[in-house]
């Protein structure tokens, strides 16, 4: 049994260069510390390595209920050189939503 | 400086691109006192600077002259005053344009107060050994091909701009937040080292400055996230108390939906470390910020935090790096994706057989792997939209990357249909140094008497 980012928590991409930041934001907070615990910045850097070199750095917004992903090296060399359809990466929050978690 | 009890900071445009008809709506139903465009993308200003390179009329936002003649009306008339970076390379340009605008308008002699100083192409040409941010490189390295630099300025000049009196406030590069922090700094007086005020405003023109963003844009999903008459969502504003109190709303009697959940995004949009979002006008935190949905639409914001601004300027300069060719064309049915590969092994071959080469190449099955690459694990669509893109030195090279694939249609894999016309585009790239902040002249001038 797994469980989905998407069944716990909503996320928005953001661009800055090269980089990606994905914001992972729970639906409910009680899910925060399953999250902390599982959705280590290994396993996106594993989700996003077709797209990304990294490194990835998470940082924890618990005021919010929520996480900033900061994807390093993830868009094409960055909005204004990228050769990718989706130059500033908005789709990439999809990616992090697919994430399979073990079922807490 | 004035003693009323709350101003209210009005978001109208969150990019150069950005719908026109909500900002109008708040302009007419809101109540707000300050109506905000921000409309400079990373590479905006590059691409003015060549407008007015060709025109030295031109240079500022295109946009301009539609977003002023829909909203000045209403504006003028309600006393709302205008604040917008729509000057991008040619602030004075613009400001020239927006006063023609307004007289043609029948709304007579409007001043305009013009913030300059943010055009640093001259300083930074004579410092070769400033670092690029992005790579350590010393910024000689693109300085052959530079077209501009511009320093992000804070919300000082622009608040100083403010006190002019002027209804309406045109300036190049501004930092997006310092945009709409600098009303909250004429109004109520706040000095600069008043960090706890500081970084309520700008966390509030953070949350502001992608309009819809906070009212249910770039947010709804079916079934998930739904998001009330979407069709006609509002622009949002903010209601800012002297003491810092913050209350983000929207246009009463639009679609769209403001609470916690878009706040939330919104908050943590394009931040990277959130103890350390650097603007020109401080260093925010927003690690204790609460969100707390007060009324239907109405989330009101506390606990930002700040440290005192750096000692530098972000300088963005865009340089010319070459051109990216482009071309698509589509199949379907039995066998789309095994055509559309092979389409792409020929125009590859018949690129390399004419000599052009590529710093970058890329190859995406449009419904496979265009967004999220991995086009071996995914499956086969009915049809698929071949998509090839090269970035090279030579415009030939980069025209005949759209060239090829159009002539899949004659000389490809049987039935390619839908070929775009062969796509170039210059490219305008972007690297950033950091500037000392006492090397910047921002200064203020007034076009027209006020």
């Amino acid at each position: 049994m797994s469980v989905r980012v998407y069944d716990l928590a909503h996320a928005r991409a953001g661009d800055k260069g090269n980089t990606s930041n994905i914001s992972v934001i729970c639906y409910d907070g009680k899910h925060w510390d399953f999250l902390a615990r599982e959705l280590t910045p290994e396993r996106v850097m594993d989700a996003f390595k077709y797209i990304a070199r990294g490194p990835v750095t998470r940082y924890p917004l618990r005021n919010l209920k929520a996480f900033n992903f900061v994807i390093e090296n993830a868009l094409g060399g960055g909005v204004t050189i990228s050769l990718a359809q989706d130059i500033h990466g908005k789709s990439l929050s999809n990616v992090m939503l697919a994430i399979e978690l073990p079922d807490p | 400086m004035t003693s009323r009890e709350t101003i209210r900071v009005g978001a109208g445009a969150g990019t150069s691109d950005d719908r026109m008809v909500p900002a109008l709506e708040l302009a007419e139903r809101g109540d707000i006192d300050y109506l905000v465009f921000e409309c400079l993308a990373e590479r905006t200003v590059s691409r003015e600077n060549l407008a007015r390179s060709k025109d030295a009329n031109l240079g500022y936002a295109p946009s301009l002259h539609a977003r002023l003649r829909m909203v000045l009306p209403t504006c003028i008339k309600k006393g709302i005053r205008i604040v917008s970076n729509m000057g991008a390379a040619n602030p004075l340009g613009g400001a020239r344009a927006a006063r023609k605008e307004a007289a043609d308008l029948g709304l007579g002699d409007v001043p305009v107060a013009v913030v300059l100083g943010d055009d640093v192409s001259s300083i930074v040409r004579h410092r070769p050994e400033l670092k690029l941010i992005e790579n350590g490189e010393p910024l000689e390295s693109i300085l052959p091909a530079m077209i501009s630099a511009n320093a992000y300025l804070g919300a000082d000049v622009v608040c100083e701009a403010l006190n002019t009196g002027a209804p309406i406030v045109l300036s190049g590069r501004v930092a997006d937040p310092s945009l709409f922090l600098a009303p909250m700094l004429h109004e109520f007086g706040w000095s600069s080292d008043d960090l706890p005020k500081i970084a309520q405003g700008t966390a509030a023109g953070h949350l502001l400055e992608c309009t819809a963003s906070v009212t249910g844009g770039c947010f709804g999903w079916p079934g998930k996230k739904d998001v009330p008459d979407l069709a006609r969502n509002g622009y949002p504003f903010a209601d800012v108390k002297p003491d810092g109190s913050i209350v983000i709303g929207k246009t009463p009697d639009s679609g769209g939906r403001l609470d916690v959940m878009t706040c939330s995004e919104q908050l943590i949009y394009e931040i990277h470390n959130p103890s350390a979002y650097i603007t020109p006008d401080c260093v925010l935190d927003i690690t204790g910020i609460a969100l707390t949905q007060e009324a239907p639409d109405r989330v009101r914001v506390e606990g930002a935090k700040a440290r005192p601004a750096t000692e530098t300027y972000k300088v963005n300069v865009g340089y010319a790096d070459g051109y990216i060719g482009e071309g698509e064309v589509s199949y379907g049915g039995i066998d789309a994706v095994a055509r559309a590969k092979w389409a792409a092994e020929i125009v590859k071959e018949r690129l390399r057989l004419q000599g052009f080469t590529y710093d970058d190449f890329r190859v995406d099955l449009i419904g496979m792997s265009s967004l999220h690459d991995r086009m071996e694990i995914r499956p086969e669509p009915y049809e698929v939209r071949l998509r090839m893109t090269g970035r090279t030195r030579e415009r030939r090279a980069a025209h005949a990357v759209g060239f090829e694939v159009r002539a899949m249609h004659m000389h490809g894999p049987g039935g390619a249909g839908g070929a775009c016309e062969p796509r170039v585009r210059d490219v305008l790239a972007v690297k950033s140094v950091l500037l000392p902040k006492n090397l910047v002249n921002a200064q203020v001038v007034v076009e027209g008497s006020l």
